[in-house]
């Protein structure tokens, strides 16, 4: 990758005799958003504290900016926005108050009120943190990352524990910042989160990178897992239905056929073949692409929540 | 410089809307202020000036308790972790508390002497830069020594136990609620070993004995070392992430703190200089009522000659 604005290189931390990161690698180019996806205790957030100069690696690698985060936390703490998990502001501190506490600490600043407007959060800049909602909690801290005008943003968790809408309300924003250009490198354990903002995943499990690549390509490694689900009018046999061109397994529940293909085309073309040839008949067809879960499951034998 | 200032001034805004706030910084101290001029110096003006350095004392030694239970909180909140990963740094975050605690402990300082001035007509508050420049390192260094507690304990459970252990010892044996004099000899040996001893001793003499910063160096300079020693040490211990704890080891540094008062608690034990000047601050103040208990009582001893002449007339 030419000029990665961040790079991790065989990262490993531990604590006391559990190792959280074992030997992680990635990068990230500018403009990038990069999802580190894997279930709680994955490591994720050891790595992403690392790279934002929260913990100290055991050994490996890091360049954020084109800072070591052990080395020079103040310099790259100028360069990064983040939001955290398990964190808070005080209570009675007022929406705008914290914007313009947390501008101060930067050289580079953005004007706070331009913040409130871009999070929706105008009509809330007197209300104290206390009183504020998870969603506009989580929006705040958001705005807060950004106050620096940041390089690079890391996202930790940023919709764990909210509800589906005000999830949905985080998405648009990160899409926004997508569309805006900035770097991001987010944790999650959320499937459709990673499909749906990342340009690239590195899926973690156990300290470690086990796969990584765009969405897509994560998919199409395993495109063995692409299912089709077929309804027929008579009953068939999944010995023959396995054996047709492009179906690698066959499998039937509740009078479903569920047919495993590399090449689905291929498949569908060769099925419709057979059941004419049969004088059957087909009720229903369904094609599930591989989800990341599915890729997770292939890959660990676990799913994602597990 | 920034993070530092605007660092304090969120502090002094959270604490200013915190009911608590004003209970233990303002009810509280203005409590003390009333029952000890009001109740146990009577109103009486040289008494109420006796009183004020005790008062003004406790107002400054309280400074620990809020900052200890404070930074914790934040700490066990999260809230610590969210500036972690800005530049501000754990020296911004600990000065900036103790610099919100002088700002918010100096006004109530003013106003008890105001009031030891209007209310109870005291006629003279003494050394008022004596008085400005121990209230202000005292409360600078008893702030500090919140840090250190907030720093070497876990929870705001144990926070809480270590603050009561050392508050105990700080207002019953440095004077500021018993009477230094009415300690026992050996007790009162075991004071000169504590801060706060020093603190209420020195206010004490700023006030009723007119001393200026020269006579009241050791006191200043000690409670600056202190000062520098725990800010130094709460530093070094640090934490912003609420799950690091710290080992039992790094508590023992604390003990760190008290070579200060440990070296002039030796040096005071042998010289006797703060026991004789409580004494005489005491028998001074005590002469002009007990010269006034003698004329009282000497038209009494004067009453009895006649009965004694008339019993003797009787008798005769």
């Amino acid at each position: 990758m030419p000029n990665p604005v961040l790079h991790v290189e065989n990262l490993t931390k531990r604590y006391g005799d559990v190792e959280a990161v074992r030997g992680i690698s990635f990068e990230v180019a500018e403009g990038e958003v990069f999802g580190l996806l894997g279930p709680n205790g994955a490591g994720k957030t050891s790595t992403i504290e690392i790279l934002e100069g929260l913990r100290n690696a055991d050994s490996g690698a890091v360049s954020v900016c084109g800072y070591d985060p052990q080395r020079n936390p103040e310099e790259l703490k100028h360069e990064i926005g983040a939001t955290l998990q398990s964190t808070a502001l005080p209570e009675k501190l007022r929406v705008m108050e914290a914007l313009r506490l947390f501008a101060s600490f930067y050289k580079r600043r953005r004007n706070p009120d331009d913040l409130l407007k871009r999070f929706g959060l105008e009509e809330k800049r007197n209300a104290f943190y206390g009183q504020l909602s998870g969603g506009q909690k989580q929006r705040l801290a958001l705005a807060i990352a950004l106050v620096n005008d940041p390089k690079v943003v890391f996202l930790d968790e940023p919709t764990a524990g909210l509800d589906p809408q005000v999830r949905r309300e985080i998405y648009d924003v990160i899409e926004e910042l997508r569309r805006d250009r900035k770097t991001i490198v987010l944790t999650t354990h959320y499937i459709e989160e990673a499909e749906r903002l990342c340009d690239r995943v590195a899926i973690v499990d156990h300290g470690k990178v086990i796969a990584q690549g765009t969405p897509r390509e994560l998919k199409q490694a395993s495109v063995d897992k692409t299912r089709i689900e077929v309804r027929l009018a008579r009953e068939d046999s999944d010995e023959t239905l396995k054996l047709l061109e492009g179906v690698s397994d066959c499998r039937s529940l509740n009078g479903v056929y569920v047919l495993h293909c590399q090449r689905p085309p291929q498949a569908i073309v060769s099925l419709v073949k057979h059941l004419e040839a049969q004088n059957n008949e087909l009720i229903s067809l369904e094609i599930a692409t591989p989800s990341l879960e599915d890729v997770f499951i292939e890959l660990t034998g676990r799913r994602l929540r597990d | 410089m920034t993070n530092l200032m605007t660092l304090t001034r969120m502090r002094v805004q959270l604490a200013l809307r915190n009911k608590m706030f004003f209970f233990f910084s303002l009810v509280m101290p203005l409590g003390f202020f009333f029952l000890y001029s009001g109740v146990f110096a009577k109103g009486e003006p040289d008494s109420v000036a006796y009183l004020l350095g005790p008062v003004l004392g406790l107002n400054v030694m309280g400074s620990f308790w809020g900052l200890s239970a404070t930074l914790v909180m934040f700490r066990e909140q999260g809230i610590l972790r969210r500036f972690h990963v800005t530049p501000a740094t754990a020296t911004d975050m600990l000065i900036s508390s103790v610099l919100a605690n002088y700002a918010l402990t100096l006004p109530t300082v003013v106003l008890e002497l105001f009031l030891a001035r209007t209310l109870f007509h005291v006629p003279n508050l003494g050394n008022l830069l004596s008085i400005f420049l121990l209230v202000s390192i005292g409360t600078v260094s008893f702030g500090s020594l919140g840090l250190v507690i907030a720093s070497v304990t876990n929870t705001m459970q144990e926070t809480q136990v270590l603050n009561q252990l050392l508050w105990l010892p700080l207002i019953f044996l440095s004077g500021a609620t018993i009477p230094f004099t009415s300690l026992s000899n050996s007790v009162k040996h075991i004071a000169l070993f504590l801060p706060a001893t020093y603190l209420v001793h020195g206010l004490k003499n700023a006030i009723v004995n007119d001393y200026g910063p020269g006579k009241l160096l050791l006191a200043l300079v000690s409670l600056t070392l202190w000062f520098v020693l725990t800010l130094f040490l709460s530093s070094q211990l640090f934490r912003w992430e609420p799950e690091a704890k710290i080992g039992r080891k790094a508590k023992f540094y604390v003990a760190a703190t008290a070579i200060p008062f440990i070296l002039l608690g030796i040096w005071e034990a042998k010289n006797g200089r703060v026991i004789a000047e409580e004494n005489s601050t005491l028998q001074r103040l005590e002469a002009p009522h007990k010269s006034g208990k003698q004329k009282d009582a000497q038209p009494k001893s004067e009453d009895l000659k006649p009965d004694s002449d008339s019993s003797t007339e009787d008798s005769q």
